[in-house]
């Protein structure tokens, strides 16, 4: 995810630049398609599609921690090694699929 | 010489912490020492049977298990409307402890499982304070809670309720929510979701944690605060959470579907907003940041609008607002008397005296604000959270007195917080003033002037404290960022003159300060024995009384269950007042047709209508549920106030809610119940009062009623359809039995019996006698 430099002036290219960086901050939650898909077919079984659509939200919002957690330029996170991020990453994950299993019925 | 300090300190507060848990253990003990070992009240013999039965069947028939003993004929499927919290961690205490060849018998693991959980409860406590404060502060704060009389009113040894474990859960949960937010690890969230799934397990109060973390988030958001450990804390603890809650069968769907869950959704949607607003002010430049703004927050509006108005439809089609019955009479104190008298009639929902926030938290209560304002310096993420905390929690206990259990944990972190940072201000003073003091020298014209030290109230601790914080705040940023090396050095240099400006309070002034302190907190632990010793440790199950000629028990109640477990049929039904339902079936083995858990209001209103009707039209509704027994407790003769005739009033209120011909005013005589010679005759006439005093003016001669102080209206009568069983040997439990409908109908020839069935319909009508079976 590089950081655009907005060094030229122009309007367009800093209205590019702005939907590039919307873009690739959205590319982390694909969930509004499977929200679309649930729609289409319907919310029966509820617990299977509960379990669909908070799966997805759930990866989303945990990819986004570690991203918080192993980006460089985060202050508030020097001192925390990223294996260690990634380790609680895999965990939360784990944990997610394991309840989501169990709901999907 | 710092590092041997430092370990001597450790385990200074590891040894202090676990004489606070075997302090925490035995308080809860007066129960067993001054009774026996048993289960006390009335909801922990319906958590004493689950337990039984789990322990006996396995899981997979406890999930499953569908209970034809209550509620007959209806039963009630225990799988899907109990929390298993408490039951499952009993039952995992006795399996592990009987793999072990310790052979614990499921009652003493029941009795003793609130202690132990107490316990941990205090350990958590610690956890959550030391995570704001420190490690005084958490170990004052854990000394606190082992013995605040509120908490212990709700877990001594014997109640087996779902409290005992629940309370331990919420403070765990907060600790975890705490220390995400301080460190930012994904890890700690991960344990707080599933903490979080332990507390849903155990209590329905688990709508208080999921509204109040939200709304500590939203509060952080809106002073600025927010960060990105805002958002680990909080973003994968609504997913995990709410997930985690609907696996169990209790909560399921309601986990998105009620109202009691939609704070966390809209902030979790605010905290995705805020969040994107600041990745984006970072990624652009100031000036074409406006721009921006603008657009994304056009956007997100419009989305915001259509999920509002999603919701607002969804949650105004159901006519309580999506809101269950509990959740609206916490927010809106007058609804339960309005509509649901069953929840207006449980004692503990009333609102609490003033006298009771004394009782139940003492000296607490004044030393809650003082440490409010020292959570405001300095104010951190962690310190406005258990701000948030007592603020709501104090707003709740005002409206249910069942409440001031919330409170608890709170009020002593709040006191353990204000004691811990008293006590550093006054020995400090103490510690830099004493070598001077010894060496004869006056104090240093650097000291600003004394003037606070004549004053020795808690206004004068908390300025200095103010002080004194003032200046740790500065400190300790600086130890946090270890890069700003030239500020501390900068710190150090100033740190002597800076400690001595702290000398506010003179020697004197403070060595009296501490004594005063720990008087305080020896009136604390005074009143708090006292408490669990007399107020909050009567088994109700087992009554003692101390008159001239000495202790007298009255175990009427253990008697009659176990009369009826063993002088009737396995298939008997029982008919009592919805409160002795648990017992019922727990002691006495027998069918129940209501009991506490009160989830269908009509059935209860029908036993309440039979109660208030007279004889024949009670018979008819009890034959009509196959009812062979019928329980009454009557306190009178020895004076028991909480007898079915003081509860009469409740019969007749929710009865008639359902059944119109039950009015209220046939049974008031000048707006008050009255059994005595100036009663209404409905009142004399109906059911509850004949199976009270049946007989009863056999025992004095003139049928005094203790409890009412009157003599009664009506003495000599006799039963037409019930006869009368057993009664206990205080009086105290009454049992009845219906009598089976006569075989011969007297005043009916046999040529009539023989007709047709068009005459036999049409002689039925003209027969002038009434039939009493038909």
């Amino acid at each position: 995810m590089a950081r655009s430099s907005s060094s030229s002036s122009s309007t367009a290219k800093d209205a590019q630049a702005l939907i590039q960086s919307l873009r690739s901050a959205y590319a982390a939650t694909p969930t509004n398609l499977k929200v679309v898909y649930m729609a289409i077919v319907g919310s029966f079984p509820f617990n299977s599609f509960l379990s669909g659509v908070l799966s997805c939200v759930g990866t989303a919002v945990i990819a986004v921690c570690l991203r918080i957690q192993v980006n460089k330029e985060n202050k508030e996170f020097k001192d925390l090694a990223p294996e260690r991020a990634f380790a609680d990453f895999v965990l939360c994950n784990l944990v997610l699929h394991l309840v989501i299993m169990n709901f999907l019925g | 010489m710092a590092t041997l300090r430092d370990a001597f300190g450790n385990v200074l507060s590891v040894f202090i912490l676990i004489l606070i848990g075997v302090l925490a253990f035995s308080i809860r003990l007066f129960s067993v020492i001054k009774y026996e070992s048993v289960i006390h009240e009335f909801d922990p013999y319906f958590n004493y049977r689950v337990t039984q039965f789990l322990t006996k069947n396995g899981i997979y028939d406890f999930w499953n298990w569908f209970d034809d003993r209550t509620w007959y004929p209806l039963g009630r499927v225990i799988g899907g409307t109990v929390y298993p919290g408490l039951t499952l961690t009993a039952g995992s205490i006795w399996w592990f402890l009987n793999s072990l060849n310790i052979p614990l018998s499921v009652e003493t693991v029941c009795v003793f499982t609130a202690p132990i959980f107490s316990a941990f409860a205090s350990w958590a406590t610690y956890l959550l304070t030391k995570e704001v404060k420190g490690v005084g502060a958490g170990l004052t704060a854990a000394a606190l809670i082992a013995m605040v009389p509120s908490y212990i009113s709700r877990s001594v040894a014997g109640s087996y309720d779902n409290e005992a474990v629940a309370i331990f859960a919420l403070v765990f949960t907060f600790y975890l929510y705490i220390k995400t937010l301080n460190t930012g690890s994904l890890f700690y969230a991960t344990l707080n979701a599933l903490s979080y799934f332990y507390m849903v397990c155990s209590w329905g109060g688990y709508t208080f944690i999921i509204n109040l973390i939200p709304m500590h988030v939203l509060l952080c958001i809106v002073t600025g605060r927010y960060s990105p450990r805002l958002y680990i804390a909080y973003a994968p603890l609504v997913i995990l959470g709410t997930l985690l809650a609907s696996l169990v069968p209790v909560v399921g769907f309601n986990a998105v579907l009620t109202s009691e869950h939609f704070a966390s959704f809209l902030v979790f949607i605010i905290i995705h907003v805020v969040a994107l607003v600041y990745y984006i002010k970072g990624v652009l430049s100031p000036k074409l940041f406006k721009v921006a703004v603008t657009l994304v927050v056009s956007i997100g509006m419009a989305v915001c609008c259509m999920v509002v108005a999603v919701l607002v439809a969804l949650v105004a089609s159901s006519p309580t607002k999506g809101w269950s019955g509990r959740s609206l009479s916490l927010l809106d104190p007058t609804y339960a008397s309005k509509y649901i008298p069953i929840i207006a009639s449980v004692s503990e929902h009333q609102p609490p005296t003033w006298p009771s926030y004394f009782m139940d938290i003492n000296v607490l209560a004044f030393l809650v604000p003082a440490g409010i304002i020292a959570c405001f310096l300095p104010l951190s993420d962690a310190s406005s959270f258990v701000v948030l905390y007592i603020v709501t929690s104090v707003y709740f206990s005002g409206v249910m007195v069942r409440l001031m259990l919330v409170l608890a944990p709170a009020a002593c972190i709040m006191s353990g917080i204000a004691l811990s940072e008293a006590f550093d201000v006054l020995t400090r003073s103490v510690k830099l003033q004493l070598p001077e003091l010894v060496e004869g020298t006056a104090s240093t014209a650097e000291d600003t002037p004394s003037g606070y030290g004549s004053v020795q109230n808690e206004a004068a601790k908390s300025e200095s404290s103010l002080e004194k914080l003032d200046d740790s705040l500065r400190e300790r940023p600086s130890r946090k960022h270890r890069k700003k090396e030239k500020e501390n050095v900068e710190k150090a240099s100033s740190k002597p003159r800076k400690e001595k400006r702290l000398l506010v309070l003179p020697l004197v002034a403070s060595a009296v300060a501490i004594f005063l302190l720990i008087m305080l907190g020896s009136f604390y632990v005074v009143h708090c024995v006292w408490a669990a010793a007399e107020a909050y440790s009567a088994p109700s199950i087992v009554l003692t009384s101390h008159s001239h000629d000495g202790l007298h028990v009255f175990d009427d109640f253990r008697e009659a269950y176990a009369w009826l477990r063993h002088n009737t049929e396995v298939d008997d039904k029982v008919a009592s007042w919805w409160d002795y339902g648990y017992q019922t079936t727990a002691m006495a083995n027998r069918t129940v047709i209501v009991d506490n858990n009160t989830w269908n209001n009509t059935h209860i209103a029908t036993v309440g209508t039979a109660m208030s009707s007279p004889e024949k039209p009670a018979w008819e509704i009890f034959n009509s549920l196959d009812v062979k027994y019928v329980l009454v407790v009557f306190g009178g003769l020895v004076g028991y106030p909480s007898d079915d005739i003081n509860k009469f009033l409740w019969m007749v209120r929710i009865g008639g809610g359902v059944f119109p011909h039950i009015k209220e005013p046939d049974y008031l005589r000048d707006g008050q119940y009255r059994i005595d010679s100036q009663a209404t005759p409905t009142m004399l006439n109906c059911l509850m009062y004949r199976l009270s005093y049946y007989r009863f003016v056999e025992t004095d001669g003139k049928g005094f009623d203790r409890v009412r102080r009157t003599e009664i209206g009506k003495k000599y009568f006799k039963l037409t359809h019930f006869e009368e069983v057993f009664t206990t040997h205080h009086w105290m439990v009454r049992i009845y039995k219906l009598k089976p409908p006569k075989n011969r109908i007297r005043g009916k020839t046999k040529k009539s019996k023989s007709s047709s069935k068009s005459s036999k319909s049409s002689s039925i009508k003209s027969t002038t006698r009434r039939n009493p079976w038909h």
